[in-house]
């Protein structure tokens, strides 16, 4: 490909015209498509139009959300709107196949609703006004499951790099910052700071040279939401990079992404090679004097490493324990030079805030708490799978509108979220607003975007000990509190569970959670005894009924 | 149609290069040439010689220590510290049983068992014919698919005992995981 300039990007006009004469099939092909069985279904689909020398597009998309329903399969007949069909089989496909070429309708079974029945996307016209449009908002997903993610001409024809050639051409760094700061983006990794003055308080710093990393451990069990992204749109979440690149003055970014996402790490690398043929990355970067590199660095299954001073060490290639902060990354990261560490959804979000304005963004969602957040909403709920929502919605739309609430006929008891670090919600209170504000009111936090819906069946002694013997598990051992406390909590935790517990034992754990929260070195530690906390909080009666009762079942429900 | 690389990272040793400390040299070599001198480079370097490997042999880490002049120590530092990392040949075929939190709710803990008594083995075992080695993971990040299980690369989703079962019975599972 040849290296583009910030001229080619802004005369670029979608290279297909919008209505073709041939109907366009695509495949969901990420990692949820394929483990369901996407790969022969897109086999048959290629092997029958090559028989038939049919030269319609096939082509291999990333996640559309609906995880549950894979393998997802959208046929675009010519002049028509696009259909979805789920749990698709090779034969099913054949069939489909047939249809569209006998000119006969297509089949009524297996239809599920389309992404365009599902939500809203950024900078798509919407139906009716935005009061009646479906409750999903895509900025971070809007091209997931849209496009062939394999194709950079495919994410360039959807307004790509437009962002990047506007900033580079048009805006200071600084001009770059105010228009964060009146988006009132905060990271998406969960903590929420403002993301603005991250990049302020970098590109403040002073080093010898100023460096960029895109955190992509995300180790939350039951969070998957990143890799989605990274699988089904990775020049989103590049072009976020380069941007920040740019505005904090760095010369070098690092994407720092888990070893157990293969086909994400895949995608990356080859975005990368992409954008290094188009000169989107390397030096004079659109034919500007703005040079920057990116290289991808592999974690190796530690959870502590998605804590920011963990994650230093271990894209420094060593053990990734964390180190006390002050001085924070932003003063004293990689290497000691100052480095602005973004979460990937964060990232995805910047080239759409560029596009179309920080007052844009800052009209969605609800108050300190803009713009859209996606979810992994698993668990016991019907429709299990991805979904994006603008800031302010109630976890009960989510869980019971979006989702189709409880799979198996029992109640919903609670959600979940935040992972391990994070809290139960109970039952009652669904229909709070997700917001930072009013997740972290009821003991819980926003998290990465992991929401794991329980019923009534499922026990949450059993379940907080889960949480806490995943955080002491992953415990890097550095700091007495957490290692520890978390250990203790847990044998009283199995105590407890094995109706062997006594009266003092709740509030004996309450007291390491108070130690634990107060003296850990990092956010792991910290948050290990939230789980066990919120529980405690909402269901404490369970707790004293095992007392001395003790389980009830053996391990959990399937 | 263009040329896809497939995906096959998660455990892709060669079956006969697993053991072949012959070929050691040359590999260690090429590994530590693409890495040395990178910053931040080792766990990368290490990375790469799982995949060769399926494991990290300690001669291959002894000479990519002196060709890359980092010392042993620091290497089995990073070693032991990451969970991927493994030190002992796994069998041929690694089961792993994801244990996030969706899994979990929804059977994992059972599927282990199964699997585990199926076997004969604990998880982090080796079966004594080297053909199987039981392991638990955290989260591969497919929940909506839960209860999840990968058998080298190849993921099943939503398994029940019975259909594990058939998974291990099955005939060995090549190396890109196809049955």
């Amino acid at each position: 490909m040849a290296r583009l300039t910030v001229a080619d990007l802004e005369a670029r006009v979608p290279a297909r015209p919008e209505t073709s004469d041939k109907p366009e099939i695509k495949v969901g092909m990420s990692t949820c498509g394929r483990a369901a069985g996407a790969e022969p279904v897109f086999a048959a689909l290629e092997g029958e139009l090559k028989r038939r020398s049919l030269e319609w597009r096939v082509m291999r998309t990333g996640c559309a959300g609906m995880c549950s329903m894979e393998p997802l399969v959208e046929v675009t007949l010519p002049g028509e709107p696009a259909v979805m069909f789920g749990a698709v089989t090779p034969e099913f496909a054949l069939q489909l196949l047939a249809a569209c070429t006998d000119g006969r309708p297509l089949p009524a079974e297996k239809r599920v609703p389309g992404i365009a029945d599902l939500a809203r996307v950024a900078g798509e016209p919407v139906g009716d006004g935005d009061g009646d449009g479906p409750p999903q908002y895509r900025i971070v997903m809007r091209n997931c499951g849209v496009i062939d993610p394999e194709e950079i001409d495919e994410y360039l024809d959807r307004g790509g790099y437009k962002a990047l050639a506007k900033v580079l051409s048009t805006m200071t760094p600084e001009q770059v910052i105010e228009e964060l700061k009146v988006s009132g983006l905060r990271g998406r990794g969960g903590a929420g700071f403002p993301t603005w003055l991250k990049w302020t308080l970098t590109r403040e710093s002073k080093g010898e040279e100023h460096l960029i990393v895109c955190n992509g451990d995300e180790g939350d069990p039951g969070a998957y939401m990143d890799r989605s992204v990274l699988e089904g749109d990775p020049h989103a979440v590049l072009e976020g990079m380069i941007i920040g690149g740019y505005v904090i003055g760095a010369t070098s970014g690092f994407f720092y992404i888990r070893a157990e996402y293969p086909l994400a790490i895949q995608r990356i690398e080859r975005a990368l090679r992409q954008a290094r043929a188009a000169g989107l990355l390397g030096n004079n970067i659109l034919g500007t004097d703005f040079s920057f590199n990116v290289e991808i660095r592999l974690g190796a299954g530690a959870f502590v490493c998605g804590e920011e001073t963990a994650l230093i060490a271990s894209v420094e290639g060593k053990r990734g324990t964390p180190s006390p902060r002050p001085p924070y990354p932003s003063v004293k990261g990689l290497w000691g030079q100052p480095t602005m560490i973004n979460n990937v959804e964060s990232l995805a979000n910047l080239s759409q805030i560029m596009l179309r304005g920080g007052k844009w963004f800052s009209e969605i969602g609800m108050g300190r708490s803009t713009g859209t957040k996606v979810f992994a909403v698993t668990g016991k709920v019907k429709h299990a799978g991805l979904v994006e929502i603008p800031m302010g919605v109630t976890l009960r739309q989510v869980v019971e509108g979006i989702c189709g609430g409880s799979a198996t006929g029992s109640p919903i008891k609670a959600v979940q979220t935040g992972g391990p670090s994070g809290g139960l919600i109970p039952a009652r209170e669904l229909d709070t607003p997700i917001t930072y504000e009013h997740l972290q009111k009821l003991g819980s936090y926003m998290g990465s975007g992991g929401m794991i819906v329980m019923d009534e069946t499922d026990d949450l002694v059993e379940l907080s000990r889960f949480y806490l013997g995943f955080c002491v598990d992953e415990s890097c051992g550095k700091c007495a509190p957490c290692r520890i406390g978390g250990t203790q909590m847990l044998r009283l935790l199995d105590r407890i569970a094995a109706g062997k517990g006594s009266e003092g034992d709740i509030a004996t754990i309450r007291r390491l959670a108070h130690a634990m929260q107060k003296a850990s070195l990092c956010g792991l530690g910290q948050g290990a005894p939230n789980p066990v906390l919120s529980a405690l909080r909402y269901f404490e009666p369970e707790f004293r009924g095992r007392l001395t009762s003790g389980s009830n079942r053996a391990g959990c429900q399937s | 149609m263009r040329q896809r690389r497939e995906c096959a990272r998660f455990w892709r040793p060669k079956a006969e290069n697993l053991v072949n400390p012959a070929k050691t040299e040359d590999d260690v070599a090429a590994i530590a040439k693409r890495w040395k001198n990178k910053r931040g480079s080792l766990i990368m370097a290490l990375h790469a010689l799982q995949d060769r490997y399926g494991y990290v042999p300690r001669e291959a880490a002894m000479s990519l220590g002196e060709q890359m002049d980092v010392p042993l120590a620091r290497i089995y530092e990073v070693l032991t510290f990451y969970n991927y990392f493994r030190l002992k040949s796994p069998g041929k075929q690694v089961v792993s049983v994801c244990m996030g939190t969706a899994c979990y709710l929804k059977g994992a803990p059972l599927l282990l068992d199964r699997a585990s008594e199926e076997l004969g083995i604990k998880p982090g075992e080796t079966t004594a014919d080297g053909e199987f080695h039981l392991q638990v993971v955290r989260c591969v990040g497919c929940c909506g698919l839960a209860p999840v299980v990968t058998i080298n690369a190849k993921l099943l989703a939503k398994v029940t005992g019975e259909s594990l079962e058939e998974h291990l019975l099955s005939p060995a599972t090549t190396e890109d995981g196809k049955a």
